[in-house]
């Protein structure tokens, strides 16, 4: 397999082992960059210059016998709503286009500190608003497996980056299935945590309360190795967990036997496409087969969770996002007054899809509607986190699809958002209830990859690696990536 | 036909912790536009707040100095509005579940002691400041985020007030707590004590309310009895009209001394006001509010009875004296060197008070020492100076900072009460004023204080004046 492809977990021992150096890995990945990226589209910011010196500084650290972690010298890229120091970070809108922050994200800080050699940051849905990675106001990003298909999104830019072979992994965001549903559609590994797992510190904020980052990555594995170098408690952040990390590489163990699995009867509803559904019922027999107990369950609440989740994702939105308004910094344009400002700016700086989510979410909040519409949802969240701890009394896992589709064209949804909302609609119960949750690639349905969804209950990561793990390991013999031609 | 005002008042209180609400930049006062602030407080993309643990117990010592019931968990929340000084377009507030709530301070006003109910106390965080700017082609505004973040409680009165000396008593007595218990300088000038006030008027006797007006812009205490004079009056003058009271907001104009319209209800702010996502609900245990309230330290109330037992001052001399900290303080050092603590409080509620005033000066701030004050009334005791002349050198010390001492000293003003010196002086006068002599002699009564004046003027001032008194009366 060419070396790109490999996983994080390879090279890393080929790195550790000197049979390959930082730069020259770099470089590799690199020349793929710039063979495929012309089709892909995946890169909002490319930093060539500082990755080749990164590697550089890890090869050095070699030699000199430092101590390195598994992920030091490995080239991997961000979504672009992570802050980095000193690189832009546009979250693919026009309001942040220029704007370089000061900071690095607690996860940036915690990659730097484990060597990580950063490729460049990755395009999304305009401030990680959309489930196709068209809202972004740059460009589309196309579906490796099918370049007239979208990647997902809004995490659209890191799934494609990692399944074309342009980063060995890469950090995304996940608001209502920003990481899960990509993954699913890219065919890779995508990993939501529990909420307050990770630090959301230097994340641009979506959603507060539902916002979580998460690793892509081509194999269980590297998710693992990933989310060990950036889980855990953040003072910085209130809202993330004081607890220990445990150690997940140490749970990837290929047995299941006794693992109970309930199965939601409502996540297989009218609308999925039935191909979909059958290849995910027949990764939830090959679980039984591996010694998992699967049973049907009920998650009653369900058909409400979309809804609930778009008043809660846009109210908090339309309050996150009022300090775009040119006074301080970011995109400006004048105007006779300071409100004529205000208005001009934000009409300009934010596209469509973003003005549609503030107006909601500030109908949502507004005097006479909050009880009808936000308070309404915030009792529906309770429910639907109900009827998860109901289940998870019962049960260790619960398997899903991740997507009742697979890759949809470019275009196709763009104009329909509530066709395009529905993307979420297996994805977002799970950031109602801050659960945990993975998308890992369980076939393909006409040449596209489909991802089964497991959920675990809050911070048992380890429980969701070690079911992927197995079942990744069970079906290795099926994996394969797509043949992108390059250009030379 | 009579009316009452009905008056309750929201206080914003800057609190004096080291560092912001939710960051570590300091909240000093002043200092170059935009150099005490982070990320966090210009509201930059990605950051997160993390609650100041001082500026909560700061608000859990104010909630219990104003007899407040603390909750057992309180919230944070976004309270939205677009402004330049607001560096995220909303303020982190909180709506309703406030950190404590019904309390009460007690106010006197003409003698009568009044019972003000407290709402709620709750912790937020400050804007940042505009300064407006004439230019040539055209006006514009700067931003200063410096003031941003600092923490601030804002504390709502009961609708208790029922006049502007009422509402200025209840202000006066909540600047003395808020001194008391150490949290904020209170500067009405500098902004760190500002206050809002919902006023309305109705006939005397009736039980519901009167259309509200909100007033603004009240920056001393002079600033808000007038203020709500003035709108008590216009309110009663609308209503003897048979006009209404419309519901705004009003705003002081402090030079030409009227409120007028700023804003009307239907351009009032909708605050979109709900849960702060960033921050996590605070649970406040019962350990750490019995260990703010055993920390407490005396407060005002308190301190006067203490003062009227302890020393025997009058009650009105203990009101005056505690309605300061750093005055009570600085009385009980003074007590203690000299203690004739009536004499002590005359001269701090007169000359003392008049030309820290004059100066615009804290007791804490002025040149003239307890110890310093305590030697000069000793002084005046022994009967080495006058009192004419220990309040000569009180302006004395009170300009240059030097002890009494000296100054007497220096200048030679130590009272003549020797009997051989004063005695050709007194001769001297009788003979220079036969005319006078002659109207005493003649049973008016008077003439006797012209030469005893007289004799004061030669000796210019440093004669013993009963000792005077009596070298003449041996003469007539």
């Amino acid at each position: 397999m060419e070396l790109f492809y490999q996983s994080a977990y390879e090279v890393s021992r080929l790195l550790a082992r000197k049979e390959i150096g930082a730069e020259e890995l770099t470089r590799a990945v690199l020349d793929r960059i710039e063979g495929v990226e012309g089709q892909v589209k995946a890169f909002v910011t490319l930093t060539p210059e500082a990755a080749l010196e990164q590697a550089r500084a890890i090869d050095a650290a070699r030699v000199r016998g430092d101590d390195l972690g598994p992920l030091a010298g490995i080239p991997m890229a961000l979504k672009d709503n992570l802050c980095t120091e000193g690189v832009r970070t546009t979250c693919s809108s026009k309001m942040l286009e220029n704007w370089v922050p000061p900071y690095d994200a607690f996860v940036v800080k915690k990659l730097k500190e484990a060597g990580a050699v950063l490729l460049g940051k990755l395009n999304m849905d305009e401030f990680a608003m959309g489930s196709s990675t068209e809202n972004s106001r740059f460009f589309p990003t196309r579906n490796p497996w099918d370049l007239e298909r979208v990647p997902g999104g809004s995490s659209g830019g890191p799934a494609a980056a990692v399944a074309a072979g342009e980063a060995f992994y890469s950090l995304g965001s996940d608001t209502g299935g920003s990481i899960r549903q990509p993954a699913s559609f890219c065919g890779v590994v995508g990993m939501k945590p529990t909420y307050g797992r990770v630090s959301r510190s230097g994340l641009v904020a979506f959603a507060s309360s539902l916002d979580q980052i998460g690793p892509f990555a081509r194999e269980v594995t590297d998710c693992a190795l990933v989310l060990q170098a950036i889980a855990g408690h953040d003072p910085a952040d209130s809202t993330s967990g004081d607890l220990p990390v445990p150690d997940y590489l140490g749970a990837l163990q290929a047995d299941i036997k006794g693992i109970k699995v309930g199965v939601p009867k409502e996540y297989f509803v009218e609308g999925i496409e039935p191909e979909v559904a059958n290849l995910v019922r027949w990764a939830i027999d090959r679980l039984a087969d591996l010694g998992a107990i699967c049973e049907e369950i009920s998650l009653p609440h369900t058909e409400y969770a979309l809804p609930a989740y778009y008043l809660v994702a846009t109210a908090e939105a339309s309050s996150n996002l009022a300090r775009y308004d040119g006074v301080a910094y970011g995109f400006r344009l004048p105007g006779k007054d300071l409100v004529d400002m205000y208005v001009k700016t934000r009409s300009e700086g934010f596209g469509p899809e973003v003005k549609r989510r503030i107006m909601l979410g500030t109908y949502a909040l507004s005097s006479g509607y909050y009880d009808a519409y936000y308070l309404k949802a915030l009792k529906v969240r309770t429910l639907i986190r109900r009827d998860f701890e109901e289940a998870f009394q019962r049960y260790d896992i619960l398997a899903t699809p991740t997507s009742p589709t697979v890759a949809f064209r470019l275009g196709e949804r763009i104009t329909d958002p509530l066709a395009m909302y529905l993307s979420d609609l297996f994805t977002c119960p799970v950031n109602m209830a801050g659960l945990p949750a993975i998308s890992i690639p369980c076939g393909f349905s006409q040449g596209l990859p489909v991802g089964l969804q497991l959920i675990a209950k809050p911070f048992a990561e380890e429980t969701l690696l070690r079911v992927a793990y197995t079942f990744e390991q069970a079906t290795a013999s099926s994996r394969r990536w797509p043949q992108l031609g390059v250009v030379a | 036909m009579e009316y009452e005002a009905v008056i309750g008042l929201e206080v914003h209180v800057e609190l004096k912790t080291e560092s912001k609400a939710f960051c570590s930049c300091t909240t000093a006062f002043g200092g170059e536009p935009n150099t005490h602030v982070c990320p966090v407080c210009l509201g930059l993309p990605g950051v997160l707040p993390v609650i100041n643990r001082r500026m909560v117990e700061f608000g859990l010592r104010t909630a219990l100095a104003l007899n407040c019931t603390i909750a057992p968990m309180c919230k944070f929340d976004r309270k939205n509005y677009y402004y330049p000084d607001l560096p995220k377009n909303y303020q982190i507030s909180q709506y309703d579940m406030p950190l404590a709530r019904n309390g009460y301070l007690e106010i006197e006003v003409d003698g009568e002691k009044k019972r003000i109910g407290i709402t709620r106390v709750h912790m937020e965080e400050d804007a940042g400041k505009l300064i407006h700017v004439e230019g040539p082609n055209g006006d514009y505004s700067l931003v200063d985020y410096n003031r941003a973040g600092v923490p601030l409680l804002e504390i709502v009165s009961e609708p208790d007030l029922r006049s502007p000396e009422e509402a200025r008593a209840y202000m006066e007595k909540l600047k003395a707590i808020l001194e008391y218990i150490d949290v904020s300088d209170c500067k009405m000038q500098e902004g760190s004590l500002r206050c809002d006030a919902n006023v309305s008027v109705r006939p005397k006797g009736a039980t519901s309310f009167g259309t509200k007006t909100e007033v603004k812009n009240m920056n001393s205490f002079r600033a808000l009895q007038r203020a709500l004079s003035y709108e008590i009056q216009r309110q009663i003058e609308l209503l003897e009209k048979g006009e209404r009271v419309v519901q705004e907001t009003r705003a002081w104009d402090e030079d030409k001394q009227v409120t007028y319209t700023m804003r009307s209800k239907e351009e009032a702010h909708d605050y979109r006001y709900f849960p702060e996502p960033d921050l996590v609900p605070l649970a406040i245990d019962q350990e750490w509010i019995e260990k703010v309230r055993a920390g407490l330290p005396e407060l005002p109330d308190a301190r006067r009875e203490r003062l009227v037992r302890q020393y025997g001052l009058p009650e009105y001399d203990a009101g005056i004296i505690t309605g300061s900290r750093a005055l009570a303080d600085y009385f009980e050092r003074a007590v203690a060197l000299f203690p004739d603590a009536k004499q002590v409080s005359n001269w701090l509620m007169g000359d003392f008070l008049r030309l820290l005033n004059a100066q615009g000066l804290e007791p804490n701030q002025a040149p003239v020492t307890p110890e310093n004050l305590a030697e000069l009334l000793k002084l005046q005791e022994e009967g080495v100076i006058s009192i004419k002349i220990a309040k000569q050198v009180f302006e004395e010390m009170f300009a240059t900072g030097k002890g009494a001492r000296e100054i007497v000293q220096a200048k030679g003003l130590v009272q003549i009460s020797d009997v051989a010196e004063l005695t050709p002086i007194v001769e001297r006068v009788l003979a220079s004023h036969p005319k006078v002599v002659e109207d005493y002699r003649n049973g008016k009564e008077k003439a006797l204080g012209f030469l005893v004046g007289q004799v004061m003027k030669e000796t210019k001032g440093k004669a013993n004046p009963s000792l005077v008194n009596k070298l003449l009366k041996e003469r007539l």
